[in-house]
């Protein structure tokens, strides 16, 4: 398939940039390394078979599990040559990306806003404040260990005629259900269960 | 004495301002009536619609979806289950399809005839809001007709609609479109070479085109400054490309391009609908893979599979297979796009969602440096905001 090749050029012209790229469902992804981002997205910017000239998306996706938590993941498209492409690069709490507001200016707000959600840091961002949680907000929601209803709650408080905020009171339990299938998906951790893969082995 | 200079003003515009469309924040920095510099402040109606995703099965994730661009909610829905069916390899039957088309351009329609018409509001025209939401009025009962919701449809269901059209809805949906043009002379007749409309749009805003790719602008705002670029035809989702019809281009890139291209998009959109009517084929308006779908409700009452279908699938979900996906579809607004990644399980594990007026407001103060504050309520209004969509 065409993608196929095209990615495979792509990561030719990028010597120690791509770790690996792939085409699934049609779609092309890159993995490249943390810090060549912004030679990858120039590149990608500029070269005429490229011409990924417009910068769609800058999201955070967040493995709580893995030593480097947090994907950025970045959309481009190419209008004079119709294709789309994914970016992919790995990341955690402490290390920056570099930005790429010089290359998009359209990457401002998506690093604000990813930044805001997952508290990734981008360095040399002209202006990386939070955008859209509430003025004095603590916290990344969207991290997965952040809980659903968040930590504070505001009202309006008749008696000191001002909006107050207060730390979360759920009259009732918040409820999340489990309803996966005993016999497909779920992996239910029994006592005694950790011990039928050490007698396998 | 020494007249003082220095005409520097800083000014807070929002969050209620109604001219702001909605909650928006803006931190002006003025010379005299000059704008220098702005800040939006964006966030007020920030609902956390992302994480509420993560939380739900796919099923109830997809309402959550109308609430976004509440001004064309199936068309947020349409991107949301394109992602699911792109994940799930999941066909759409031809007449879902021309059904999910068809609400897809009322819902261009519904979101045209708010924007066109509030542009005029907000530089000064009273008539045109009464008028053009008389017809919003109509295209939200033929919603309601369909779904059973003015606003919030849950319409488009992953692996089609929800629900058949009844044949006399299309009937009525086709005689709309047959007079529906007229109604958009009238608008036209009041606006388009109206002197104040014109002094008030003309020259006001204008991007070039290379700002416009540099600044992730889709839609009418990127139609406007010379590129025929819809998604629609350049990368065909549903049975578009079956259909005839013609992308609006603008020559200036200014609001008032913008403000022509939507009418005219209304009328290619009238175009489509009809084409859809006449073509609609018959059969079935959901794919019948019950493992993904619900069975029909009367099939549920007597069929014991098709009870445990139901029961299964208003419980625990479908599950969705490993991996992720970008779907866009061709928004009133621009390209929105959801990108989802799932881990196998019953809950996308992460929904981003691409909202189209989220990088038009963020080039507000690239568009607006050295106007005059009062052409800040024309580009907002041709901007085409919609907080819904931008919050999330």
């Amino acid at each position: 398939m065409a993608l196929a090749e095209f990615g495979k050029q792509i990561a030719a012209a990028l010597p120690g940039a791509v770790r690996s790229q792939a085409v699934v469902r049609g779609e092309l992804t890159l993995d490249i390394e943390l810090g060549e981002i912004a030679r990858v997205l120039k590149f990608l910017r500029d070269d005429p078979n490229c011409q990924f000239k417009m910068l769609i998306d800058i999201c955070g996706v967040d493995w709580p599990q893995r030593e480097k938590r947090f994907d950025v993941v970045y959309h481009l498209l190419s209008l004079s040559k119709n294709h789309r492409i994914r970016v992919k690069l790995e990341t955690d709490e402490n290390t920056p990306v570099a930005t790429v507001v010089p290359l998009f200016p359209a990457a401002n707000w998506f690093e604000r806003e990813a930044f805001d959600m997952y508290g990734i840091t981008f360095a040399d961002h002209p202006d990386l404040r939070r955008l859209l949680t509430d003025y004095g907000f603590s916290g990344f929601p969207l991290r997965k260990d952040f809980p659903l209803t968040g930590h504070v709650e505001l009202r309006y408080d008749d008696d000191l005629k001002r909006v107050v905020y207060q730390p979360v009171q759920l009259v009732q339990e918040f409820r999340d259900f489990d309803f996966m299938s005993p016999w497909e998906g779920a992996r239910f951790i029994l006592p005694g269960d950790e011990k039928a893969d050490v007698v396998k082995k | 004495m020494p007249e003082i200079e220095d005409n520097h003003i800083t000014l807070n515009f929002g969050p209620q301002h109604p001219a702001a469309h909605g909650v928006l924040r803006l931190v002006l920095d003025l010379d005299g009536e000059i704008v220098t510099r702005i800040d939006p402040h964006i966030g007020l109606l920030h609902r956390g619609t992302e994480k509420l995703i993560e939380h739900k099965t796919y099923m109830q994730a997809l309402p959550y979806f109308d609430r976004l661009d509440y001004v064309a909610p199936m068309n947020q829905e349409h991107a949301f289950a394109l992602a699911t069916e792109k994940l799930l390899g999941l066909e759409v039957p031809q007449r879902g399809q021309y059904i999910r088309v068809l609400y897809s351009e009322i819902g261009r329609l519904l979101s045209h005839l708010l924007n066109t018409t509030t542009q005029a509001l907000d530089v000064g025209a009273l008539t045109p809001p009464l008028w053009g939401f008389e017809e919003r009025e109509k295209l939200m009962v033929f919603y309601e007709r369909a779904s059973g919701s003015r606003m919030h449809a849950a319409y488009f269901r992953t692996g089609g609609v929800h629900q058949d059209l009844p044949p006399e809805l299309l009937e009525d949906i086709y005689k709309f479109c047959e007079h529906f043009p007229k109604v958009l002379d009238d608008i036209e007749g009041l606006l388009t070479e109206n002197r104040i409309f014109k002094q008030r749009n003309v020259d006001i805003g204008v991007l070039s085109r290379a700002d416009a790719e540099a600044w992730g602008f889709t839609g009418v705002m990127l139609r406007s400054t010379g590129l025929a670029w819809d998604l629609r035809r350049a990368q065909p989702y549903e049975c578009y490309s079956e259909l005839d019809f013609k992308i609006p281009v603008g020559k200036n890139g200014d609001c008032f391009d913008r403000y022509l291209m939507r009418m005219e998009e209304m009328r290619q959109s009238t175009h489509i609908m009809t084409q859809c009517i006449e073509k609609m084929p018959s059969g079935p308006v959901v794919s019948t893979d019950h493992k993904i779908v619900p069975p029909r409700r009367a099939e549920m009452k007597r069929s014991m599979e098709a009870l445990i279908h139901h029961f299964k699938l208003y419980t625990e979900g479908y599950h969705v297979p490993v991996g992720e996906v970008y779907a866009a579809v061709e928004a009133p607004k621009g390209e929105f796009g959801v990108y989802l990644v799932s881990d196998g399980s019953n809950k996308p594990y992460r929904c981003k969602i691409r909202a189209p007026g989220f990088p038009h407001l963020q080039a507000l103060e690239h568009m607006c440096k050295g106007h005059m504050l009062a052409d800040i309520s024309a580009v907002l209004g041709s901007l085409d905001i919609v907080f819904g969509e931008i919050d999330r």
